[in-house]
């Protein structure tokens, strides 16, 4: 049976016209990648030659005396994207085991749905929705029971104003939850039944069929599914950049604001005046493309390299 | 047994409260929009402009019109292309070009939405020297264009190959194929995915900060600034004035209304049609 048209063989004139401009705008599509990591590049050189490398590590930004360093907004990226994943992945993968194998189908198929529609909500909405509900919560919530129960240990100190770096991750956590769970449901989808019977039929229970039979097979395909996430949450920009406070000053304490290296660029990229601050904008702009550009390949390359095997 | 039965048990109740807790922010942030929007949504918040600074009154028009514009925008060029090169990737996945361009599509969705923004204003916004409605509309176009890619690709793999050795037995060639039979025939899918695609760029504020920019008045021209309803919100949500904080409200009520109801109908189309 044919999967797809055959392609090799062709003698048709209009075939061949079909598929030479098919394949032209694939090359199109695929040089217009490299324009703009080339474009980018451009953009970034006069800062790439004042700075060098040595951009990534310092951790001055100061637009007045010209002097720019990524390394406040390079923490602030990590710092709150894998904060949101140690909220959301678990949360994530558990939500899409009851979905699959807990909850009945009808049910599961809508809660499904809801999962999805919250990747549908618009950025700016959860912006707008964590500076004036979230935060408050925050501050006079979370901070106080994180301090009373945490308090000893420097990153649970100092004062909150309710804007900050665990605002920002609450909020990167709630918007990659539904990456993260409707792959893993795809990867669960994947097993067979007979295994899971076979599971059962030797006696194991729910949660030890569960852990034998479906998270010890599609153990990759959830790495797969939290690397998505995570190249998901380094890239969110508006939302971050409503709650996150933007300074660039670092500091221990996840109450404290901060900055990461999207909401530097929403922030600064309109109103910068002069041409080492847009290019040192756009040197972010490259790093965080990079960072990007090499977790998606690499979930990309957990997904080639192991699905065929489950 | 009966410890491993307690743990069964433990393990059920702590997934089955994971998928009531995914729930609670959806609702909350869906409630809190509703009752912070709906009182502040008037008539004259859809069709009147802005009001200057102090004075109370004045709407959003511009901006939802702007909205819609630059979707479109970006739509008309991205959305033929995504079909034809989500076509491409299903009806010729062995030509060696799929191969680069299936990676290129990943890779293009899993580019930030602020760096497509400077890309769009080096491309654009720099050769012309201001901000502009086109930039904009390049930047959603890019958006759009690899979700309408990978959509129109899956909804063709779903055919089956008998129906392709149908249309080749009929002495078709494969244009025809590709055209009357499997595009026709999944043009319900196909449009879902459209849907999807516009919906998520209608919800896009990113990259229209240094491309469209805003603008406080109707404005139709392509090398002029637009205003858009996620920019005007975001405008008007850091602003000190608890008038345009309502507006912004409104506004993201508005939002919200656009951008699930077309991805609600869009999934409910899907249903009843499969």
């Amino acid at each position: 049976m044919l999967e797809s048209l055959p392609c090799r063989r062709m003698q048709n004139r209009q075939d061949l016209i079909t598929l030479w401009l098919m394949r032209w705008l694939a090359a199109m599509i695929v040089l217009l990648l490299i324009l703009l990591v080339i474009l980018l590049c451009k953009l970034a050189l006069p800062a790439i030659s004042k700075f060098g490398l040595g951009f990534i590590l310092s951790d001055t930004w100061n637009p007045i005396t010209e002097e720019f360093g990524a390394f406040p907004f390079i923490i602030g990226t990590l710092i709150t994207s894998f904060m949101a994943l140690l909220m959301a992945a678990p949360l994530s993968v558990s939500v899409a085991l009851f979905i699959c194998e807990i909850c009945p189908k009808q049910l599961g198929r809508l809660l499904g749905t809801f999962v999805e529609m919250i990747a549908a909500v618009p950025s700016i909405v959860f912006g707008l929705w964590g500076i004036f509900s979230l935060a408050p919560w925050v501050q006079n919530v979370v901070t106080p029971f994180l301090k009373n129960t945490l308090g000893f240990l420097p990153f649970f100190q100092g004062p909150s104003y309710g804007i900050g770096v665990l605002t920002a991750s609450l909020i990167l956590s709630i918007m990659i939850t539904p990456t993260i769970c409707t792959f893993c449901r795809e990867v669960f989808n994947t097993i067979p039944s007979q295994t899971k019977e076979a599971a059962l039929a030797l006696g194991a229970t729910r949660f030890e069929m569960i852990k034998i039979a479906i998270l010890k097979p599609s153990y990759s395909g959830m790495i797969a599914g939290i690397v998505l996430g995570l190249g998901r949450a380094l890239g969110e920009t508006m939302a971050v950049a409503m709650v996150i406070g933007n300074t660039s000053r670092l500091s221990l304490s996840i109450f404290a604001p901060g900055s990461t290296m999207a909401s530097v660029i929403a922030n600064e990229y309109a109103e910068a005046s002069n041409a080492i601050h847009l290019a040192s904008l756009g040197y972010i702009a490259l790093l965080l493309l990079a960072i990007t550009l090499i977790i998606n390949s690499f979930a990309r390359f957990i997904i080639w390299k192991w699905t065929p095997k489950i | 047994m009966i410890w491993r039965k307690t743990k069964n048990y433990f393990f059920i109740t702590i997934l089955t409260l994971s998928g009531i807790a995914v729930l609670i922010p959806l609702i909350l942030i869906i409630i809190y929009v509703i009752k912070m929007g709906f009182s502040s949504l008037n008539w004259q918040f859809i069709t009147h402009l802005p009001r200057p600074v102090g004075e109370s009154g004045g709407g959003m028009a511009h901006a939802i019109v702007g909205t819609l514009f630059l979707v479109g925008l970006g739509g008309i060029f991205s959305i033929p292309l995504g079909i034809m090169l989500g076509t491409y990737l299903s009806e010729f996945k062995k030509d060696k070009m799929a191969k680069f361009l299936r990676h290129t599509i990943d890779l293009f969705s899993g580019i930030p939405s602020i760096v497509i923004g400077i890309f769009a204003y080096i491309l654009v916004v720099i050769p012309f020297k201001h901000f502009s409605a086109l930039s904009g509309g390049v930047a959603l176009g890019i958006i759009i264009l690899p979700i309408v890619t990978r959509t129109t690709e899956e909804i063709l793999k779903l055919i089956p190959g008998t129906t392709r050795e149908a249309g080749l037995a009929l002495g078709l060639n494969r244009t025809k194929i590709i055209w009357h039979i499997l595009i026709k025939g999944s043009r319900a899918g196909i449009f879902t995915g459209i849907i999807l695609a516009t919906s998520r760029a209608a919800g896009e504020t990113a990259p229209l900060l240094f491309t469209a920019f805003g603008n406080s008045y109707f404005s139709f021209q392509l090398m002029q600034p637009m205003a858009s309803l996620p920019a005007q919100i975001y405008t008007y949500a850091i602003s000190p004035f608890a008038d345009w904080q309502r507006q912004a409200w409104a506004g993201s009520f508005v939002l919200i209304i656009i951008v699930l109801g077309l991805n609600l109908s869009a999934r409910f189309f899907m249903r009843q049609k499969s």
